[in-house]
């Protein structure tokens, strides 16, 4: 009731005044009740997982006990390899993602903004984007050995079309009547592109970024997987062949961790930049 | 929403007031048709001039041409015949010299109206100068309170006050309106007349305005352009000028207005119903 009020009187004073009314609280408001509802069913499955280990409802050759996936971890660690495969990962999948997303920037803006390029260009890319991410690791191999160059180069190119994708179509569809207005009071070139359209797709971006950083853990895995000695999908490709089961749910487990932190940190990019711009 | 007395403009200090006479000669333009290898003529051998300081209001049907004249003069559109000169030179693509208010307020949504209204100041002028006729325009057209505010946070009224505004900070030589007050209910509608009279009264602009409601031509205009097809014309041209009598602002009742509204309502061919008859 008391909303009510003040609703009405602000309105009466101020007609025009955009009025915020404050929502009745409805589930999923509140923060700690986020975060309790999303830990929901990670602990029930944690719980379910316990309990058939526990009582040797599944054998642990087919499924390890969380405590000796724990303790994989563990021992890992001791040896200094956690740490250092988690490191090694993390740090293809970011510069990966960067130049991947700074060409897909780059290249989606131009093919946007012109039809020229758009013409000339996005066919080949099209193609390009057609072939499965696996089709270009013994080519990679060949041409860079099993060293850094050829992960980073398969993650840039798993981030890159997500972007490019995103920001060409994007620009393509900024408001016509934005763009006229802006030149109509004399805005060209690089001043129209930084004052109307680039702001025009920024959440646009940043929806694209994320699909990008998901990719290029994709990918991520897809390299270390055939071609690495350290990183989270050696490990994975390493416990399958020696038999570790408790080391593979390891890396499973800490790749859909690092995923969703890292995706997160976007997330909170792109609420911003919807705010912001949107 | 009242509107306060608007303080008149004191822009002289920073800018010195321009109005240019337009011109069209013979204008035409012709939009290629769809799957046909003939063109569809829209506007034909239009020949008028407007004085420097001029209202000029342009009536006429749906489709008929109003708003692509009005692009042309702006440089927005560019014709397939004839030949469009402001103050004398030709205009050019988005010419500098003008300024539009479109129908629609096409505000940046991510911007304050003040730096809604700032995206419409010249080039090259200094930051300072910039700021102070930004808050002169927005008190101007009345939203001083909601200067901070986005696009999206006011009214449809207020959003092309805003857009009025931004097409004074050009300090255009020409102003033009493309049925800028269209879309706004009636009762803003005539407030926004009055405003724009006030504004003309102020930095006397040539102002070409293109609408399809006869009372509001009558009470902003000195002449009333109607465009339409003649009975044999495969373009639509002058139909009539009206040189609309009194000093503004003018009596939305007298009788020499509703004289001229039934004459113009007559060429956009809307029947006049004698007393008698009015309930039919």
């Amino acid at each position: 009731m008391s909303v009510d009020a003040t609703a009405y009187a602000a309105t009466g004073n101020a007609p025009a005044v955009a009025v915020t009314l404050s929502r009745a609280p409805r589930p999923g408001s509140r923060r700690w009740a986020v975060v309790i509802g999303g830990a929901l069913l990670p602990a029930l499955i944690l719980a379910v997982w316990q309990f058939v280990t526990a009582t040797g409802a599944v054998a642990t050759s087919q499924l390890p006990s969380p405590q000796m996936v724990w303790e994989a971890a563990v021992d890992l660690a001791q040896r200094g390899l956690l740490w250092q495969y988690v490191a090694i990962s993390t740090q293809r999948v970011v510069i990966g993602f960067l130049i991947g997303a700074a060409l897909g920037l780059a290249l989606g803006a131009v093919v946007g903004l012109s039809r020229f390029a758009d013409i000339l260009l996005a066919p080949t890319l099209g193609a390009i984007r057609a072939v499965p991410s696996l089709a270009w690791v013994p080519l990679l191999i060949l041409w860079f050995k099993i060293g850094e160059e050829s992960k980073i180069i398969l993650i840039t190119i798993g981030a890159f079309f997500p972007v490019y994708t995103t920001v060409a179509a994007a620009l393509r569809h900024v408001d016509r009547q934005l763009v006229e207005a802006g030149r109509a009071f004399g805005y060209r070139g690089a001043r129209l592109f930084f004052t109307v359209q680039l702001p025009a797709v920024i959440p646009s971006v940043a929806s694209g970024l994320r699909l990008a950083l998901a990719q290029a853990w994709l990918f991520l895995v897809a390299a270390e997987l055939i071609a690495a000695s350290m990183g989270l999908g050696f490990l994975l490709s390493d416990s399958g062949n020696n038999g570790r089961i408790d080391r593979i749910f390891l890396a499973i487990i800490l790749l859909a961790v690092l995923g969703k932190v890292t995706d997160s940190i976007l997330a909170l990019f792109e609420r911003w930049a919807v705010k912001k711009w949107a | 929403m009242a509107l306060t007395q608007p303080p008149l403009l004191s822009r002289s200090s920073h800018v010195t007031n321009r109005a240019f006479s337009v011109e069209f000669a013979g204008l035409g333009r012709s939009f290629p048709a769809p799957k046909k290898k003939t063109s569809t003529g829209v506007l034909g051998d239009v020949t008028l001039r407007i004085e420097p300081g001029e209202i000029v209001a342009i009536l006429g049907p749906s489709g008929c041409g109003k708003s692509t004249l009005l692009r042309i003069a702006g440089g927005l559109d560019s014709p397939t015949a004839g030949a469009v000169t402001i103050d004398g030179t030709p205009v050019t693509p988005f010419d500098a010299r003008c300024a539009i208010g479109f129908q629609e307020p096409r505000l940046l949504p991510w911007r304050t109206l003040s730096d809604n209204v700032a995206l419409g100041l010249p080039r090259g002028g200094s930051r300072t100068d910039g700021r102070e006729i930004v808050a002169e325009l927005v008190s101007l057209v009345g939203l001083s309170n909601f200067a901070g505010h986005t696009p999206r946070q006011i009214s449809g009224g207020m959003a092309q006050r805003t857009s009025l505004a931004r097409a004074l900070a050009r300090n255009p030589g020409v102003l033009l309106l493309d049925e800028p007050f269209g879309a706004l209910d009636a009762l803003t509608r005539l407030r926004m007349q009055d405003l724009l009279l006030e504004v003309h009264r102020a930095a006397p602009t040539t102002v070409l305005l293109v609408t399809h409601d006869v009372d509001e031509a009558l009470q902003l205009a000195d002449r009333v352009i109607l465009l339409g097809k003649g009975q044999d014309d495969a373009a639509n041209g002058i139909q009539q000028v009206v040189t609309v009598p009194g000093i503004r602002p003018r009596d939305r009742g007298s009788a020499e207005l509703a004289e001229l509204r039934a004459q113009l309502l007559g060429g956009l061919g809307i029947e006049r119903h004698a007393a008698g008859q009015e309930h039919l």
